[in-house]
Protein backbone atom coordinates (compact mmCIF):
# COMPACT_ATOMS: atom_id res chain seq x y z
CA UNK A 1 0.00 0.00 0.00
CA UNK A 2 2.81 2.33 1.00
CA UNK A 3 4.64 1.52 -2.20
CA UNK A 4 1.52 2.24 -4.34
CA UNK A 5 1.11 5.63 -2.60
CA UNK A 6 4.73 6.56 -3.24
CA UNK A 7 4.39 5.55 -6.90
CA UNK A 8 1.23 7.66 -7.23
CA UNK A 9 2.95 10.66 -5.60
CA UNK A 10 5.91 10.20 -7.96
CA UNK A 11 3.61 10.05 -11.01
CA UNK A 12 1.78 13.15 -9.80
CA UNK A 13 5.07 15.06 -9.45
CA UNK A 14 6.17 13.99 -12.95
CA UNK A 15 2.83 15.23 -14.28
CA UNK A 16 3.29 18.58 -12.57
CA UNK A 17 6.81 19.08 -13.92
CA UNK A 18 5.65 18.49 -17.51
CA UNK A 19 3.47 21.61 -17.17
CA UNK A 20 6.18 23.63 -15.36
CA UNK A 21 7.57 25.04 -18.61
CA UNK A 22 5.41 28.02 -19.47
CA UNK A 23 5.65 30.19 -22.54
CA UNK A 24 7.73 33.29 -21.85
CA UNK A 25 5.45 36.32 -21.68
CA UNK A 26 5.94 38.76 -24.52
CA UNK A 27 6.97 41.58 -22.20
CA UNK A 28 9.35 39.56 -20.00
CA UNK A 29 12.37 41.60 -18.90
CA UNK A 30 15.90 40.26 -18.70
CA UNK A 31 16.97 39.82 -15.09
CA UNK A 32 18.90 42.84 -13.76
CA UNK A 33 20.70 42.72 -10.45
CA UNK A 34 19.46 45.18 -7.82
CA UNK A 35 22.82 45.20 -6.06
CA UNK A 36 25.02 48.25 -6.23
CA UNK A 37 27.88 47.32 -8.55
CA UNK A 38 31.07 49.10 -9.51
CA UNK A 39 30.59 49.80 -13.19
CA UNK A 40 33.63 51.78 -14.28
CA UNK A 41 36.72 53.62 -13.00
CA UNK A 42 38.60 56.20 -15.07
CA UNK A 43 41.98 57.78 -14.38
CA UNK A 44 42.83 60.83 -16.47
CA UNK A 45 46.21 62.56 -16.16
CA UNK A 46 47.36 65.55 -18.16
CA UNK A 47 50.51 67.63 -18.35
CA UNK A 48 50.16 71.12 -19.80
CA UNK A 49 52.86 73.70 -20.52
CA UNK A 50 52.43 77.14 -22.08
CA UNK A 51 54.58 80.15 -22.94
CA UNK A 52 54.01 83.62 -24.36
CA UNK A 53 54.85 87.28 -23.79
CA UNK A 54 51.56 88.99 -22.98
CA UNK A 55 50.98 88.27 -19.32
CA UNK A 56 47.90 90.02 -17.89
CA UNK A 57 49.52 90.06 -14.44
CA UNK A 58 52.14 92.49 -15.78
CA UNK A 59 49.75 94.57 -17.90
CA UNK A 60 49.87 92.68 -21.21
CA UNK A 61 53.64 92.22 -21.38
CA UNK A 62 55.96 89.67 -19.80
CA UNK A 63 56.24 85.93 -19.54
CA UNK A 64 53.18 83.65 -19.59
CA UNK A 65 55.18 80.55 -18.73
CA UNK A 66 53.01 78.06 -16.83
CA UNK A 67 52.93 74.33 -16.17
CA UNK A 68 49.98 72.33 -14.90
CA UNK A 69 49.73 68.67 -13.88
CA UNK A 70 46.10 67.56 -13.61
CA UNK A 71 44.84 64.26 -12.23
CA UNK A 72 41.23 63.15 -12.18
CA UNK A 73 39.64 59.92 -10.98
CA UNK A 74 35.99 59.11 -11.50
CA UNK A 75 34.19 56.09 -10.11
CA UNK A 76 30.81 54.97 -11.39
CA UNK A 77 28.38 52.72 -9.47
CA UNK A 78 25.08 51.43 -10.81
CA UNK A 79 22.04 49.54 -9.54
CA UNK A 80 18.50 48.77 -10.66
CA UNK A 81 15.44 49.39 -8.52
CA UNK A 82 12.17 47.45 -8.26
CA UNK A 83 10.80 49.23 -11.33
CA UNK A 84 13.91 48.32 -13.40
CA UNK A 85 15.13 51.92 -13.46
CA UNK A 86 18.91 52.23 -13.60
CA UNK A 87 20.51 54.44 -10.96
CA UNK A 88 24.05 55.60 -11.70
CA UNK A 89 26.17 57.29 -9.02
CA UNK A 90 29.38 58.99 -10.13
CA UNK A 91 32.05 60.25 -7.74
CA UNK A 92 34.80 62.39 -9.21
CA UNK A 93 37.88 63.92 -7.64
CA UNK A 94 40.41 66.16 -9.36
CA UNK A 95 43.65 67.81 -8.30
CA UNK A 96 45.69 70.28 -10.36
CA UNK A 97 49.20 71.35 -9.39
CA UNK A 98 50.40 74.36 -11.30
CA UNK A 99 53.33 76.72 -11.31
CA UNK A 100 53.15 80.10 -13.01
CA UNK A 101 55.90 82.57 -13.79
CA UNK A 102 53.34 85.34 -14.35
CA UNK A 103 51.40 84.76 -11.09
CA UNK A 104 54.79 85.07 -9.40
CA UNK A 105 54.77 88.72 -10.54
CA UNK A 106 51.83 89.71 -8.36
CA UNK A 107 54.62 90.92 -6.11
CA UNK A 108 57.11 92.52 -8.53
CA UNK A 109 59.80 92.87 -5.88
CA UNK A 110 59.92 89.24 -4.72
CA UNK A 111 62.32 86.76 -6.37
CA UNK A 112 59.76 84.05 -5.79
CA UNK A 113 56.51 84.50 -3.92
CA UNK A 114 53.81 82.12 -2.64
CA UNK A 115 51.71 82.95 -5.74
CA UNK A 116 54.25 81.24 -8.03
CA UNK A 117 52.52 77.90 -7.52
CA UNK A 118 49.18 76.60 -6.30
CA UNK A 119 47.03 73.48 -5.99
CA UNK A 120 43.40 73.25 -7.06
CA UNK A 121 41.01 70.60 -5.70
CA UNK A 122 37.68 69.87 -7.42
CA UNK A 123 35.43 67.03 -6.25
CA UNK A 124 31.94 66.34 -7.63
CA UNK A 125 29.09 63.84 -7.25
CA UNK A 126 26.19 63.05 -9.56
CA UNK A 127 23.11 60.80 -9.60
CA UNK A 128 21.35 59.75 -12.80
CA UNK A 129 18.09 57.76 -13.05
CA UNK A 130 17.30 56.13 -16.41
CA UNK A 131 13.88 54.67 -17.19
CA UNK A 132 14.03 52.48 -20.32
CA UNK A 133 10.25 51.98 -20.32
CA UNK A 134 9.49 55.71 -20.45
CA UNK A 135 12.74 56.46 -22.37
CA UNK A 136 13.63 59.24 -19.90
CA UNK A 137 16.56 60.11 -17.70
CA UNK A 138 16.84 62.55 -14.82
CA UNK A 139 20.01 63.65 -13.02
CA UNK A 140 21.37 65.96 -10.36
CA UNK A 141 24.96 66.95 -9.60
CA UNK A 142 26.95 68.92 -7.06
CA UNK A 143 30.53 70.14 -7.33
CA UNK A 144 33.15 72.21 -5.54
CA UNK A 145 36.48 73.79 -6.45
CA UNK A 146 39.11 75.31 -4.20
CA UNK A 147 42.36 77.11 -5.01
CA UNK A 148 44.18 79.85 -3.15
CA UNK A 149 42.27 82.78 -4.64
CA UNK A 150 39.04 81.11 -5.83
CA UNK A 151 36.32 78.99 -4.27
CA UNK A 152 33.31 77.54 -6.09
CA UNK A 153 30.16 75.53 -5.32
CA UNK A 154 28.04 74.18 -8.14
CA UNK A 155 24.60 72.55 -8.45
CA UNK A 156 22.89 71.20 -11.54
CA UNK A 157 19.96 69.19 -12.85
CA UNK A 158 19.38 67.43 -16.16
CA UNK A 159 16.52 65.76 -18.02
CA UNK A 160 16.29 63.95 -21.35
CA UNK A 161 13.70 62.00 -23.34
CA UNK A 162 14.05 59.74 -26.37
CA UNK A 163 11.56 59.17 -29.16
CA UNK A 164 9.63 55.87 -29.44
CA UNK A 165 12.03 54.59 -32.11
CA UNK A 166 15.08 55.78 -30.06
CA UNK A 167 16.30 57.79 -33.07
CA UNK A 168 15.86 61.21 -31.44
CA UNK A 169 16.58 62.64 -28.01
CA UNK A 170 15.93 66.03 -26.46
CA UNK A 171 17.73 67.18 -23.34
CA UNK A 172 17.75 70.04 -20.89
CA UNK A 173 20.30 71.00 -18.21
CA UNK A 174 20.45 73.82 -15.69
CA UNK A 175 23.63 74.65 -13.78
CA UNK A 176 24.53 77.23 -11.13
CA UNK A 177 27.95 78.13 -9.71
CA UNK A 178 28.19 80.25 -6.57
CA UNK A 179 31.79 81.44 -6.41
CA UNK A 180 33.98 83.63 -4.21
CA UNK A 181 36.98 85.53 -5.64
CA UNK A 182 39.73 86.54 -3.22
CA UNK A 183 40.65 90.17 -3.85
CA UNK A 184 44.43 89.86 -4.11
CA UNK A 185 45.70 93.11 -5.62
CA UNK A 186 49.16 93.66 -7.14
CA UNK A 187 51.58 94.52 -4.32
CA UNK A 188 51.98 98.19 -5.29
CA UNK A 189 48.20 98.80 -5.24
CA UNK A 190 47.62 97.46 -1.74
CA UNK A 191 46.75 99.85 1.06
CA UNK A 192 46.08 99.13 4.72
CA UNK A 193 42.32 98.88 3.94
CA UNK A 194 42.50 96.32 1.10
CA UNK A 195 45.29 94.07 2.29
CA UNK A 196 46.19 92.02 5.32
CA UNK A 197 49.56 90.75 4.06
CA UNK A 198 50.48 87.69 2.03
CA UNK A 199 49.58 85.00 4.54
CA UNK A 200 46.47 86.54 6.13
CA UNK A 201 42.85 86.43 4.92
CA UNK A 202 42.04 88.55 1.89
CA UNK A 203 38.65 90.19 1.36
CA UNK A 204 36.41 88.31 -1.10
CA UNK A 205 33.68 89.15 -3.59
CA UNK A 206 31.02 86.91 -5.11
CA UNK A 207 30.76 85.72 -8.71
CA UNK A 208 27.58 83.79 -9.59
CA UNK A 209 27.00 81.96 -12.87
CA UNK A 210 23.75 80.45 -14.15
CA UNK A 211 23.39 78.49 -17.36
CA UNK A 212 20.83 76.38 -19.17
CA UNK A 213 21.57 73.93 -22.00
CA UNK A 214 19.25 72.53 -24.66
CA UNK A 215 20.26 69.58 -26.81
CA UNK A 216 18.65 67.69 -29.68
CA UNK A 217 20.22 64.56 -31.16
CA UNK A 218 19.08 62.91 -34.36
CA UNK A 219 20.09 59.65 -36.04
CA UNK A 220 20.04 60.42 -39.76
CA UNK A 221 20.90 56.95 -41.07
CA UNK A 222 22.97 53.90 -40.11
CA UNK A 223 26.22 55.88 -40.40
CA UNK A 224 25.42 59.49 -39.48
CA UNK A 225 24.15 61.17 -36.34
CA UNK A 226 23.86 64.83 -35.38
CA UNK A 227 23.67 66.81 -32.16
CA UNK A 228 22.47 70.40 -31.86
CA UNK A 229 23.35 72.37 -28.73
CA UNK A 230 22.33 75.73 -27.33
CA UNK A 231 23.49 77.26 -24.05
CA UNK A 232 22.28 80.42 -22.37
CA UNK A 233 24.59 81.67 -19.61
CA UNK A 234 24.52 84.70 -17.32
CA UNK A 235 27.20 85.73 -14.88
CA UNK A 236 26.91 88.36 -12.17
CA UNK A 237 29.35 89.73 -9.62
CA UNK A 238 33.10 90.31 -9.63
CA UNK A 239 33.98 89.15 -13.14
CA UNK A 240 37.55 90.46 -13.43
CA UNK A 241 40.69 89.18 -11.68
CA UNK A 242 42.10 91.71 -9.18
CA UNK A 243 45.79 90.83 -9.73
CA UNK A 244 45.59 91.63 -13.46
CA UNK A 245 47.37 94.95 -14.01
CA UNK A 246 46.37 97.58 -16.56
CA UNK A 247 48.82 100.33 -17.52
CA UNK A 248 47.13 103.46 -18.84
CA UNK A 249 48.59 105.73 -21.54
CA UNK A 250 49.68 108.16 -18.80
CA UNK A 251 51.89 105.45 -17.16
CA UNK A 252 49.58 104.94 -14.16
CA UNK A 253 48.81 101.36 -13.11
CA UNK A 254 45.42 100.01 -12.07
CA UNK A 255 43.76 96.71 -11.29
CA UNK A 256 41.60 95.32 -14.12
CA UNK A 257 37.94 96.50 -14.04
CA UNK A 258 35.22 94.70 -16.01
CA UNK A 259 31.38 94.96 -15.94
CA UNK A 260 29.51 93.13 -13.19
CA UNK A 261 27.33 91.12 -15.56
CA UNK A 262 27.90 89.05 -18.71
CA UNK A 263 25.40 87.24 -20.94
CA UNK A 264 26.70 84.46 -23.20
CA UNK A 265 25.11 82.51 -26.05
CA UNK A 266 27.07 79.62 -27.54
CA UNK A 267 25.37 77.43 -30.16
CA UNK A 268 26.92 74.27 -31.51
CA UNK A 269 26.56 71.40 -33.95
CA UNK A 270 28.21 67.97 -33.78
CA UNK A 271 28.18 65.50 -36.65
CA UNK A 272 29.71 62.01 -36.52
CA UNK A 273 29.93 59.90 -39.67
CA UNK A 274 31.18 56.33 -40.12
CA UNK A 275 32.99 56.34 -43.46
CA UNK A 276 33.35 52.84 -44.90
CA UNK A 277 34.32 50.26 -42.30
CA UNK A 278 37.41 51.78 -40.73
CA UNK A 279 37.10 55.58 -40.47
CA UNK A 280 34.96 57.70 -38.15
CA UNK A 281 34.79 61.43 -38.85
CA UNK A 282 33.93 63.54 -35.79
CA UNK A 283 33.18 67.21 -36.39
CA UNK A 284 32.10 70.12 -34.22
CA UNK A 285 31.24 73.75 -34.92
CA UNK A 286 30.51 76.44 -32.32
CA UNK A 287 29.34 80.00 -32.77
CA UNK A 288 29.60 82.19 -29.65
CA UNK A 289 28.51 85.71 -28.82
CA UNK A 290 28.28 87.69 -25.59
CA UNK A 291 27.33 91.22 -24.50
CA UNK A 292 30.96 92.21 -23.92
CA UNK A 293 31.33 92.32 -27.70
CA UNK A 294 33.14 88.99 -28.13
CA UNK A 295 32.16 86.87 -31.11
CA UNK A 296 33.93 83.63 -31.94
CA UNK A 297 33.90 80.63 -34.26
CA UNK A 298 35.36 77.26 -33.45
CA UNK A 299 35.73 74.30 -35.81
CA UNK A 300 36.97 70.86 -34.72
CA UNK A 301 37.70 67.95 -37.02
CA UNK A 302 38.89 64.55 -35.82
CA UNK A 303 39.33 61.38 -37.87
CA UNK A 304 39.44 58.09 -35.97
CA UNK A 305 41.20 55.48 -38.11
CA UNK A 306 40.53 51.93 -36.94
CA UNK A 307 43.71 49.97 -37.51
CA UNK A 308 41.90 46.97 -36.03
CA UNK A 309 38.38 46.92 -34.48
CA UNK A 310 40.03 47.61 -31.10
CA UNK A 311 42.95 49.91 -31.96
CA UNK A 312 42.47 53.37 -33.41
CA UNK A 313 44.57 56.43 -34.22
CA UNK A 314 42.82 59.82 -34.22
CA UNK A 315 44.55 62.86 -35.72
CA UNK A 316 42.66 66.10 -35.00
CA UNK A 317 42.67 69.79 -35.86
CA UNK A 318 40.85 72.70 -34.26
CA UNK A 319 40.64 76.25 -35.61
CA UNK A 320 39.41 79.05 -33.34
CA UNK A 321 38.89 82.71 -34.06
CA UNK A 322 37.59 85.45 -31.77
CA UNK A 323 37.08 89.20 -31.80
CA UNK A 324 38.22 91.34 -28.86
CA UNK A 325 35.87 92.41 -26.11
CA UNK A 326 34.93 96.13 -26.03
CA UNK A 327 37.13 96.76 -22.98
CA UNK A 328 40.46 95.37 -24.21
CA UNK A 329 43.50 97.48 -25.10
CA UNK A 330 47.20 96.51 -25.15
CA UNK A 331 49.85 97.77 -22.75
CA UNK A 332 49.72 101.55 -22.12
CA UNK A 333 46.83 102.09 -24.53
CA UNK A 334 43.88 102.61 -22.19
CA UNK A 335 42.65 106.11 -21.45
CA UNK A 336 42.46 107.15 -17.78
CA UNK A 337 38.79 108.07 -18.32
CA UNK A 338 37.82 104.51 -19.43
CA UNK A 339 35.18 103.01 -17.15
CA UNK A 340 36.11 99.37 -17.88
CA UNK A 341 39.60 98.22 -18.91
CA UNK A 342 41.66 95.07 -19.33
CA UNK A 343 44.93 94.07 -21.02
CA UNK A 344 44.18 90.35 -20.76
CA UNK A 345 45.15 88.90 -24.15
CA UNK A 346 42.77 85.95 -23.59
CA UNK A 347 40.02 88.52 -24.33
CA UNK A 348 41.80 90.13 -27.31
CA UNK A 349 41.33 89.50 -31.02
CA UNK A 350 43.21 86.39 -32.18
CA UNK A 351 42.99 83.12 -33.99
CA UNK A 352 44.49 79.82 -32.95
CA UNK A 353 45.30 76.35 -34.23
CA UNK A 354 45.27 73.21 -32.13
CA UNK A 355 46.66 70.12 -33.79
CA UNK A 356 47.52 66.67 -32.51
CA UNK A 357 46.66 62.99 -32.40
CA UNK A 358 45.33 60.33 -30.09
CA UNK A 359 45.92 56.60 -29.81
CA UNK A 360 43.34 54.26 -28.28
CA UNK A 361 43.43 50.55 -27.53
CA UNK A 362 40.43 48.65 -26.09
CA UNK A 363 40.69 44.87 -26.71
CA UNK A 364 37.69 42.75 -25.60
CA UNK A 365 39.97 40.50 -23.53
CA UNK A 366 41.43 43.54 -21.73
CA UNK A 367 44.85 45.18 -21.69
CA UNK A 368 47.63 42.61 -21.06
CA UNK A 369 44.86 39.97 -20.88
CA UNK A 370 43.33 41.56 -17.76
CA UNK A 371 39.53 41.74 -18.38
CA UNK A 372 39.13 44.53 -15.79
CA UNK A 373 41.69 46.81 -17.48
CA UNK A 374 39.56 47.68 -20.50
CA UNK A 375 41.15 50.68 -22.24
CA UNK A 376 44.21 52.89 -22.63
CA UNK A 377 44.04 56.17 -24.50
CA UNK A 378 46.84 58.71 -24.97
CA UNK A 379 46.48 62.08 -26.69
CA UNK A 380 48.88 64.93 -27.54
CA UNK A 381 48.09 68.41 -28.83
CA UNK A 382 50.05 71.55 -29.78
CA UNK A 383 48.28 74.92 -29.50
CA UNK A 384 49.46 77.99 -31.40
CA UNK A 385 47.89 81.43 -31.02
CA UNK A 386 48.42 84.48 -33.23
CA UNK A 387 49.42 86.56 -30.17
CA UNK A 388 52.78 84.73 -29.95
CA UNK A 389 51.43 82.25 -27.45
CA UNK A 390 51.87 78.49 -27.63
CA UNK A 391 51.23 75.47 -25.46
CA UNK A 392 51.50 71.69 -25.42
CA UNK A 393 49.32 69.16 -23.64
CA UNK A 394 49.62 65.41 -23.26
CA UNK A 395 46.87 63.32 -21.63
CA UNK A 396 46.41 59.73 -20.57
CA UNK A 397 43.15 57.89 -19.81
CA UNK A 398 43.03 54.45 -18.18
CA UNK A 399 39.66 52.74 -17.92
CA UNK A 400 38.80 49.84 -15.63
CA UNK A 401 35.54 47.87 -15.57
CA UNK B 1 27.45 92.44 -37.26
CA UNK B 2 23.78 91.52 -36.71
CA UNK B 3 23.42 90.54 -40.40
CA UNK B 4 26.61 88.44 -40.25
CA UNK B 5 25.54 86.64 -37.06
CA UNK B 6 22.07 86.03 -38.53
CA UNK B 7 23.77 84.37 -41.51
CA UNK B 8 25.51 81.83 -39.26
CA UNK B 9 22.30 81.10 -37.37
CA UNK B 10 20.40 80.69 -40.67
CA UNK B 11 23.09 78.30 -41.93
CA UNK B 12 22.71 76.16 -38.82
CA UNK B 13 18.91 76.19 -39.18
CA UNK B 14 19.17 75.09 -42.85
CA UNK B 15 21.50 72.22 -41.91
CA UNK B 16 18.97 71.16 -39.27
CA UNK B 17 16.10 71.27 -41.80
CA UNK B 18 17.96 69.23 -44.44
CA UNK B 19 19.01 66.64 -41.93
CA UNK B 20 15.43 66.19 -40.67
CA UNK B 21 14.09 65.70 -44.21
CA UNK B 22 16.63 62.96 -45.04
CA UNK B 23 16.28 60.98 -41.80
CA UNK B 24 15.48 57.26 -41.91
CA UNK B 25 14.33 55.18 -38.95
CA UNK B 26 17.21 53.00 -37.80
CA UNK B 27 16.24 49.91 -35.82
CA UNK B 28 18.24 48.66 -32.83
CA UNK B 29 19.85 45.76 -34.76
CA UNK B 30 21.03 48.22 -37.46
CA UNK B 31 22.94 50.43 -35.00
CA UNK B 32 26.19 48.51 -35.04
CA UNK B 33 28.20 51.43 -36.43
CA UNK B 34 26.27 54.10 -34.53
CA UNK B 35 27.04 52.34 -31.23
CA UNK B 36 30.79 52.32 -31.88
CA UNK B 37 32.79 54.01 -29.09
CA UNK B 38 34.26 56.50 -31.61
CA UNK B 39 30.75 57.63 -32.63
CA UNK B 40 29.77 59.05 -29.24
CA UNK B 41 28.26 62.53 -29.67
CA UNK B 42 30.30 64.47 -27.17
CA UNK B 43 33.74 65.14 -25.80
CA UNK B 44 35.62 62.22 -24.29
CA UNK B 45 37.05 62.11 -20.77
CA UNK B 46 40.61 62.45 -22.08
CA UNK B 47 39.65 65.87 -23.51
CA UNK B 48 38.68 67.30 -20.10
CA UNK B 49 41.99 69.12 -19.51
CA UNK B 50 42.05 70.41 -23.10
CA UNK B 51 38.61 72.01 -22.60
CA UNK B 52 39.81 73.40 -19.30
CA UNK B 53 42.86 75.20 -20.77
CA UNK B 54 40.72 76.46 -23.67
CA UNK B 55 38.22 78.02 -21.24
CA UNK B 56 41.13 79.78 -19.47
CA UNK B 57 42.98 80.93 -22.59
CA UNK B 58 39.99 81.88 -24.79
CA UNK B 59 37.06 84.24 -24.27
CA UNK B 60 34.38 81.79 -25.46
CA UNK B 61 33.05 78.75 -23.64
CA UNK B 62 30.12 76.36 -23.64
CA UNK B 63 28.31 73.66 -25.72
CA UNK B 64 31.44 71.51 -25.78
CA UNK B 65 30.79 69.51 -22.62
CA UNK B 66 32.75 71.94 -20.45
CA UNK B 67 31.58 74.87 -18.35
CA UNK B 68 29.80 77.82 -19.92
CA UNK B 69 30.91 80.06 -17.07
CA UNK B 70 31.89 79.91 -13.42
CA UNK B 71 33.34 77.06 -11.42
CA UNK B 72 36.90 78.32 -11.92
CA UNK B 73 38.90 81.53 -12.23
CA UNK B 74 38.54 81.30 -16.00
CA UNK B 75 36.73 83.39 -18.63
Amino acid sequence: MKRICLVLVGLYLILLSSFAQTKPSQDSIEYKSRKLVLEEVNFVSSYYHQDGNNSSVTGGIGTQKLSDFANIIDIKFAKYDKRYRKHTFTLEGGIDTYSSASSDKIDLTANSSASSHDIRYYPSVSWLVENDKKRTSFGINASASKEFDYQSFGLGISFSKKSIDNNREVGFKAQAYLDQVSLILPIELRTSSNSRGEHDDYPTSSRNSFSSSFTYSQIVNQKLQLLFLLDLAWQKGFLSLPFHRVYMNNNTVHSEVLPSSRFKIPIGLRANYFLGDKIVIRSFYRFYQDDWGLTSHSVDLETAIKITPFISVSPFYRYYRQSAIKYFEPYQSHLPADKYYTSNYDLSKFDSHFIGAGFRIAPPSGIFGNPHFSMIEIRYGHYLRSTNFNSNIISLNLKFK
Amino acid sequence: MIIKNSFYLLAIFLIMSFSFSSCTTVKAYQKGKLNDAEMVLGSRKIQKSEMSFQSYREGASGVNGGKTGGGCGCN
